[in-house]
């Protein structure tokens, strides 16, 4: 009896330290994830202009909503045009998010099933767009989205963000892809079924999750992006949400508690979507 | 310590080459109409890769064919700074990241509600968008009145340093804020990959009595090894062509010390109208994206990688 105590405290004692050390991991990962979204909140909820920045305060000292009625109404400077922006914001987003599932799912389906010596042509000519840094091709489409007619519209940005996320897309469906089995596409090829059919009634379903963890990566991409819409949307109508905060970035005089909760508003699609697609995501990470 | 090892390494050893069996062989041939399908499906993946990458990509080398560019562009004196800030903020920001986020999703695999609950809150800053987030980090960082400085004051009673007054403090900041972006996206694409490394190793590998650190070393970590590889690769790649942090966070300050090369060829092409030399700035980039990218390619060729 004592010897088994005996033998017991040590092992006890060194699952208590395991506890305590994840308990403390757990704290300072919740601290680092939310501080700067925090920082938002503050100066969100500051009613006045969010002078806060400025005044050393470390939590609101009177917290209004002052500002998202500011900005959702669009009366606060700079912000007249927010639903619009928004707007725009959220059509490049989505199409970027559609087209991109679409576009890799038909690659990947095509490279799983092809088997050729044009197979990992067609996988690497993907990762070749990664060659050269993101920001640099943003110089020669400038000057193609004339070319293309596409100048000053969203296409030429979804285009864009597309070629930077397919690849990617391509690489994580192609290994979700050989873990699901492929005898039911076997027998189903025996009784006839069509590359058409396959892809519809059996690689679409079976992808799911990977196909969901595809949707949110294009559409986090799209909704990153400042630099495309930056220099390939020009007019007042084409200004999207990044482009106007950038420019509010740069006058020190603007209402900062306005622009963090048009910020924060802003914030709000792609959580919907993590929420959505959460089934989706956890069935690939348990 | 051998024998008792021997039951892991005998389904580490059955595994692969039960996958090898399965899908060497044994798939119908295709035929003609069938090759048209597969070209039909993957059709328009190449037209926009063409359009918007290859295409794009080829201009961009034309535009910076001449020798004489890059001899402008090595006199250019913000160029070799900005060089040594790349570097830093690519190999620092990318492999502590990666390191972190291997390690994280270790811990993210225990099955608790609170730990559950956490991942959720972990993921958060993925899902906001860089722009905001980053003007967030600069008013956060910005002098003895920002956030953090506040909190070190009146909480802790140290004076917090100019974040953005020194070259190495904005460099450092900018490289906390690209992880605190990145982090949750990579521990999800590690999480995803030790779900997939089938239970039973696991198992095996603790009736044989290994311990936490040598699970770790002896099992998980080489089978993650060639994901490991491959995230880091393509986190290099993106970090080189990463905008957002150095323009938002530091902003260049202080003046213009802490640029990257995507800022700066941004900088020469749009601000000073020197596209050509804009281009020649990224392009110079290439001696080390290439082996990267060729090695990525060659690895994502091999079979057995597990996601």
């Amino acid at each position: 009896m004592t010897a088994s105590a005996a033998f017991a405290q040590p092992r006890r004692r060194r699952r208590l330290f395991v506890e305590a050390g994840s308990a403390l991991l757990g704290l300072v990962l919740f601290v680092w994830s939310l501080t700067p979204i925090y920082n938002m909140f503050l100066i969100a909820l500051d009613p006045e202009e969010g002078e806060i920045e400025f005044d050393g305060n470390i939590w609101p000292p009177n917290p209004s909503l002052d500002a998202f009625w500011d900005a959702l109404s669009q009366e606060a400077r700079y912000l007249e045009a927010f639903w619009l922006q928004f707007g725009n914001s959220l059509y490049i987003g989505l199409a970027t998010m559609l087209l991109t599932v679409v576009v890799a799912s038909l690659a990947s389906f095509a490279l799983g099933r092809l088997r050729s010596r044009l197979t990992p042509l067609l996988a690497n000519a993907g990762l070749a767009v990664y060659l050269l840094p993101a920001s640099c091709l943003i110089i020669p489409l400038y000057r193609i989205a004339h070319g293309y007619g596409l100048a000053d519209t969203k296409w030429a940005v979804i285009g864009a963000q597309v070629a930077f996320a397919a690849p990617f897309a391509v690489v994580i469906l192609q290994h979700y892809a050989r873990l699901v089995p492929t005898e039911l596409d076997e027998a189903a090829r025996l009784d006839g079924a069509s590359a058409g059919q396959l892809y519809r009634h059996i690689y679409l379903p079976l992808m799911m999750p990977a196909l969901a963890l595809v949707a949110a990566f294009a559409l986090v991409v799209a909704w990153n992006d400042y630099v495309y819409q930056f220099v390939l949307l020009t007019s007042w109508r084409n200004t999207t949400v990044s482009i106007m905060q950038a420019q509010l970035f740069t006058d020190t005089d603007a209402e900062w508690n306005a622009m963090m909760a048009a910020a924060i508003v802003y914030a709000l699609p792609p959580l919907a979507l993590f929420v959505a697609l959460q089934r989706y995501v956890t069935r690939l990470t348990g | 310590m051998i024998d008792a090892m021997s039951s892991t390494q005998q389904i580490l050893v059955a595994r692969p080459a039960d996958d090898h069996r399965r899908q060497s062989g044994r798939r119908p041939s295709w035929r003609r109409a069938e090759l048209l399908w597969a070209a039909a499906f993957a059709a328009p993946y190449l037209t926009v890769l063409l359009g918007f990458g290859l295409y794009p990509a080829a201009v961009a080398l034309w535009m910076a064919r001449q020798p004489a560019l890059y001899a402008e562009l090595f006199a250019e004196p913000l160029y070799w700074p900005t060089v040594v800030n790349t570097l830093l903020f690519v190999g620092l920001a990318v492999n502590v990241k990666m390191f972190a986020a291997l390690l994280l999703s270790g811990f993210f695999m225990q099955r608790r509600w609170w730990i559950k609950g956490l991942l959720v809150i972990f993921v958060v800053p993925w899902f906001i968008a860089t722009v905001q987030a980053f003007i967030s980090f600069h008013w956060m960082l910005i002098g003895e009145y920002g956030l953090i400085d506040q909190v070190l004051l009146q909480l802790f009673g140290i004076d917090g340093p100019t974040w953005f007054n020194d070259r190495w403090l904005a460099l450092a900041c900018n490289i906390v804020a690209y992880s605190w972006k990145w982090l949750p996206f990579w521990t999800l694409i590690f999480l995803a990959g030790r779900r997939a490394i089938p239970s039973e190793i696991m198992d095996a590998a603790a009736v044989d009595g290994a311990d936490g650190v040598r699970r770790f070393t002896l099992v998980s970590f080489p089978l993650l090894a060639n994901l490991y590889l491959v995230c880091t690769l393509l986190a290099t790649v993106w970090g080189f062509g990463d905008f957002a942090t150095a323009y938002f966070v530091s902003g260049g300050t202080p003046v213009n010390t802490t640029n990257v090369v995507a800022t700066l060829s941004f900088r020469f092409a749009f601000d000073d109208a020197r596209p050509a030399i804009g281009v020649a700035a990224a392009v110079s980039a290439l001696p080390v994206l290439i082996p990267i990218c060729l090695v990525l390619m060659r690895r994502l060729q091999t079979r057995d990688m597990q996601l």
